[in-house]
């Protein structure tokens, strides 16, 4: 059962200390803003964030860091021209960080969400990322066993939902909204506009309603500029 | 012919595409490909944060925040683009549907190791992007890069000292100098610009 929030505050409540939070969002595409900030507002602790970078500028993921809310974050890409708050806590010794291949992230993410238990993944054999793992040759190629990455909570951001919790995405902002989504004990999406059921084409639906937990309608998301700087 | 300037290594990187290839364009330098692909390469453009058939980049009134490539650049769509999630992205890489993608490098080895997202330096912070699951994943690797770092310190390597981002994963190099082919048998040299066979061997200790 998906229930439509009338706030983000009231979308995000129950977040607690210590919780993995996984937020959607390839630089600013996706991210989503006033979700992240309605977490920084309830202000829990000793978060560890998965999200593909370490926020931009000094608003929404990287003010949330910059709030002193994330202990840990798990990413492919923290440094990016406009990564400044994230590279200062980090060359401080303030935020610990865990690089993880993009494809390595998603596919993690996916697992979670589909009951997978471990899989075994050719992306790094041989690198400084795969050292430690467990190694296995499967018709005489390589792999690295790779575990699934739970969340307690999924912000997430999509074009639209209607009140049964379905979601279709706009462009290269669906980025990892759908896969995060299936991850999360609680899924949080906000969109543009909530509409009845029967608004959505059940053909385009990206995210089934099942997963999502809570939607909340932000009709004019905050667009951060993207300054444009690498994976 | 003359040493080759970026343009003319990427023009060189474009013809080397077979038409109709599905291609991802490493950030940085390989973006310089799409400006010399042919109109009618039938070349689809995939950007792994979640589209095939990119388009060019947007400006002014075309410049969407929800459409960027990988660089996180506003970019435009194709007729015929489709959007997908990034598990499903990085499925055509790692399931071997993508025919080929480039990439820089700050190493190659003889051998086609890839060393492209870390410098090792104690104060650089690691970030590696898709470059790893590209490496290992796409059926063609193209690298283009200086064969030669500022200090005169060449490129293709025996084997590389920076980290590794995907072992044997190489099939070409593509640089100013020359280009080079990658085998079972190591890597040969298939023409060179600006420098004679002999004297490139020399400097690479080929």
């Amino acid at each position: 059962m998906t229930l439509v929030c009338s706030s983000v505050d009231e979308a995000v409540a129950g977040i607690a200390d210590g919780s993995t939070v996984l937020i959607g969002g390839f630089g600013t595409a996706g991210q989503p803003v006033e979700l992240i900030d309605a977490l920084r507002r309830l202000g829990p602790k000793d978060l560890t964030v998965v999200s593909n970078n370490a926020g931009n500028g000094s608003h929404g993921l990287a003010a949330l860091l910059a709030a002193g809310q994330v202990r840990k974050i798990v990413c492919s890409f923290p440094r990016q021209k406009d990564s400044y708050v994230f590279d200062e806590l980090y060359r401080s010794g303030r935020i610990e960080l865990e690089v993880v291949p993009q494809g390595n992230l998603a596919e993690r993410l996916r697992a979670a969400g589909a009951g997978i238990g471990a899989f075994y993944c050719p992306t790094g054999v041989g690198t400084p990322l795969a050292e430690g793992k467990e190694a296995r040759t499967i018709d005489g190629r390589d792999y690295v066993l790779e575990f699934p990455i739970h969340g307690d909570a999924a912000l997430i951001k999509a074009h639209q939902a209607d009140t049964l919790g379905n979601l279709v995405y706009r462009k290269t902002a669906r980025n990892f909204g759908p896969v995060m989504a299936t991850a999360a004990k609680l899924t949080v999406a906000q969109v543009s506009v909530v509409s009845e059921p029967g608004s959505l084409d059940p053909e385009a639906v990206v995210t089934p309603g099942i997963f999502t937990n809570r939607v909340v309608a932000c009709p004019s998301p905050a667009v951060l500029a993207a300054e444009g700087a690498a994976g | 012919m003359a040493r080759l300037d970026r343009a003319g290594i990427a023009r060189l990187v474009a013809a080397d595409i077979p038409p109709g290839s599905y291609v991802n364009l490493g950030i940085g330098q390989p973006t310089l490909v799409a400006d010399y692909l042919a109109a009618d390469s039938g070349v689809i453009l995939q950007t792994e944060n979640g589209m095939l058939g990119m388009g060019g980049a947007a400006h002014g009134d075309d410049v969407d925040p929800d459409l960027i490539n990988a660089g996180k650049v506003p970019v435009t769509e194709t007729l015929g683009a489709s959007y997908f999630h990034h598990a499903d992205s990085f499925a055509m890489m790692r399931g071997g549907h993508l025919d080929v993608c480039v990439l820089g490098a700050f190493q190659v080895s003889f051998h086609g190791d890839l060393a492209n997202w870390h410098t090792g330096e104690p104060d650089a912070i690691p970030a590696v992007g898709g470059a790893m699951d590209l490496a290992i994943g796409a059926k063609s690797v193209f690298v283009m890069m200086t064969l030669f770092t500022d200090a005169g310190v060449p490129k293709l390597v025996p084997s590389c000292t920076y980290p590794l981002t995907g072992l044997r994963c190489v099939s070409r190099v593509y640089t100013d100098y020359g280009v080079f082919l990658v085998g079972e048998s190591g890597v040969t040299i298939r023409e060179t610009f600006g420098i004679e066979e002999q004297d490139l061997r020399g400097k690479l200790g080929l």
